[in-house]
């Protein structure tokens, strides 16, 4: 076995579905993101070409558009896989979850880091498809060790939740601390 | 024998001991879970521990970057399906060897030679510093922007067949890290008039973002598993013994991991790729390997292992970062105003002293944990992709969150998150981007600050290092086309196809 020839067979390009999508979107950016580069960034008249602030901008998004026209290139001339809009699809489907990331960081101000947490686990462990009561004890256990490992010891800085505000003093100053 | 006594005084604290203990058998258990991997770990936990010591924080990361290699391996051998991307080329061999029967040999020989491999790696750590100590204070702006541009190079080019995709998502990352105010001049760029993107696009949230968040999506949007691997039975030390008798692969192997680990870019694949291809062609048995070889497992094992000790010294010496990890680590030191490069050597060696003896102490604790509790490890292996989707995605709040409080950190990380999903569901490379950022950064400062001192660009390389790495870049750059010519001359057809051939069958 010949070493290029090795090389060749470990490293082998290993394309999925959807490939040429992906491809003419980065192009797209990075085109889109070059033609912004006169309104986007300053040259001033004085100092070298490679101090400008406009410099590294100017050297990656040049860069990225080349590459990205060799990508899309080498994708539009490979053979076509099916399955091109399923998996697009699936990226698509990817925002739901996105979504539920951001509506638990904006409920943690509100509600409190324990209670948010123990709400999304449950919730997330049913919208994942469990139905099992050993999943959902398992998804609280596990919200409730995360608290208590990172807020209760570790201390990590995380908004307390408004709704501790109406409990009673003391548990109101321990919610208020831990978590 | 001062420094190394001062690096062993530091380690002698309660609180580093723990953070080690935390992290070496936390990166066990995490390297074993196939889809979580140290990177996500790391991610996740990096925010937490800049309010740590910066040898703290640091043990607990290089505990986790360190052991999780180890785990790795065990789902690689028992159900074919490496624990970390590192350890694909371990379920080449390891698996058809569980499939005959000889599964805790197998398992044994993975940790003897990842053994081995890390225990060679720090050693040569620690015979190289006095050389680095010498060394790293000719390395001036001019040399650490060069060897920058090498990294930027060597990360495009070890990513081979993705070379295009890798170079345009390096330079997207070297664009990132442009976002923002420009530090002299203070001029915007592409903040679009958004008050948020003037302090620029954060690293760490776009790591969590490209880690850890686009790992829980992917789980989370594909099919629910829970591999089944069975327990292993018999005594685990057996492997020792047997690596022993494979002194001279296990030794090669971790070389080769230690000079790949080194270069910025090249990293545990190569490394493994290397010693395999060695380890085949010096055996007595070559047509063996890919069908239960102990030699290619042990190559495989140690090559891997060998590697985080030595990614450390472009980290420490000149504060580059060769892959994703050590530019996370990187961050840590930053926070803690402890910036590695040729001044560390000078000033604070008891701390690169310090992390070496951990790195050794890491390798014990891990090896001793696994000999009793490998069966624990394929219970863990078990748990349902889709519930550590969950998991990950609860995980990754107090990465992003616990950063400054912010939810746009939030927005901006659920976007590079699915940015990432898109860029895992295709097979194409995500470390380029955090190196981009990490290089590009010092690409830009390092370069600027050389200016004053140059009046001519044949100034760049009038100095023996800074010429000795820009003949390492057209070196690197000849063999590169010389190689595409020899693949071109021996064209070889049906080269796309869908999944690794490591993973095939």
């Amino acid at each position: 076995m010949s070493r290029a020839k090795t090389l060749q067979s470990l490293f082998k390009r290993y394309r999925r579905p959807g490939d040429l999508v992906f491809a003419w979107f980065i192009l797209a950016l990075s085109v889109f993101l070059l033609t912004q580069i006169f309104q986007q960034t300053d040259f001033k008249n004085s100092g070298k070409l490679v101090a400008q602030p406009r410099f590294w901008p100017a050297v990656s998004l040049i860069g990225m558009t080349g590459f990205a026209a060799l990508h899309l290139f080498g994708s539009a001339l490979s053979e076509r896989i099916e399955g091109r809009w399923k998996e697009v699809l699936l990226w698509g489907s990817a925002f739901e979850y996105a979504g539920w990331f951001i509506a638990y960081a904006m409920s943690v101000p509100i509600i409190g880091y324990l209670p948010a947490t123990l709400i999304v686990a449950v919730a997330l462990t049913l919208r994942a498809g469990f139905r099992s009561r050993t999943a959902f004890i398992s998804a609280a256990s596990a919200a409730l060790f995360i608290v208590l490992l990172f807020k209760t010891f570790l201390q990590v800085k995380l908004p307390s939740g408004q709704i501790y505000e109406a409990l009673p003093d003391g548990l109101r100053q321990i919610m208020l601390n831990y978590f | 024998m001062e420094n190394l006594i001062a690096g062993a005084v530091m380690l002698a604290r309660w609180d580093v001991l723990v953070a080690l203990l935390v992290g070496s058998i936390g990166g066990v258990i995490i390297g074993a879970i196939p889809g979580v991997g140290a990177a996500v770990a790391i991610a996740i936990l990096l925010p937490a521990t800049f309010s740590l010591d910066p040898i703290v924080g640091l043990t607990m990361l290089l505990g986790i970057y360190g052991s999780s290699m180890y785990g790795g391996a065990i789902p690689a051998v028992l159900i074919n399906t490496p624990g970390t991307a590192v350890n694909a080329l371990t379920s080449y061999d390891g698996y058809p060897m569980t499939q005959r029967g000889e599964a805790t040999r197998a398992v044994s020989l993975a940790y003897s030679a990842s053994f081995w491999g890390g225990i060679f790696g720090i050693l040569c750590l620690i015979l190289l510093s006095p050389v680095l100590a010498l060394i790293a204070p000719m390395f001036g702006s001019r040399e650490i922007f060069l060897a920058a541009v090498l990294g930027i190079i060597l990360v495009i080019l070890a990513h081979r067949g993705q070379i295009f995709a890798a170079g345009m998502l390096a330079m997207f990352g070297i664009f990132l890290q442009t976002v923002g105010l420009d530090p002299v001049t203070y001029t915007h760029r592409y903040t679009f008039g958004f008050s948020f993107l003037t302090s620029g696009i954060d690293l760490i949230v776009v790591v969590l973002g490209l880690f850890a968040l686009s790992q829980s999506f992917f789980l989370l949007t594909a099919p629910n598993s829970s591999p089944d691997a069975k327990p292993v039975t018999g005594r685990l030390t057996a492997g020792f013994k047997e690596v022993f008798k494979h002194k001279r692969v296990a030794t090669v192997a971790s070389g080769l991991g230690v000079v790949l680990g080194m270069i910025p870019g090249t990293g545990e694949f190569t490394a493994q790729f290397m010693s395999y291809t060695y380890a085949q062609k010096t055996s007595k048995n070559p047509d063996d390997f890919g069908k239960g070889s102990p030699e290619g497992l042990i190559a495989s094992e140690a090559a891997n292992n060998a590697v985080p000790p030595a990614a450390m010294i472009p980290l420490l010496a000149l504060g580059i970062p060769g892959e994703a990890l050590t530019a996370m680590m990187l961050s840590v030191f930053y926070v803690h105003n402890v910036i590695p490069g040729p001044q560390l050597f000078q000033n604070n060696i008891d701390l690169v002293y310090g992390l070496y003896l951990a790195l050794i102490l890491l390798n014990i604790i891990v090896v001793a944990f696994l000999l009793v509790s490998t069966n624990l490890m394929t219970k863990v292996i078990r748990i349902p992709t889709r519930f550590l989707g969950v998991m990950i995605l609860i995980l990754a709040l107090v990465g992003v969150y616990s950063l400054r409080n912010s939810l746009t950190d939030c927005m901006i990380a659920s976007g590079f998150g699915v940015l990432g999903l898109v860029l895992k569901r295709l097979n194409l490379p995500i470390v380029p981007i955090i190196l981009g950022m990490v290089l590009g950064g010092i690409m830009e400062v390092k370069l600027r600050s050389a200016m004053p001192r140059l009046k001519t660009p044949l100034d760049m390389i009038d100095r023996p290092i800074s010429f000795i790495i820009f003949v390492m870049i057209v070196l690197v750059l000849t063999l590169h086309i010389r190689t595409l010519i020899k693949e071109y001359r021996a064209h070889q057809k049906d080269e796309d196809h869908d999944i690794h051939e490591t993973q095939q069958g």
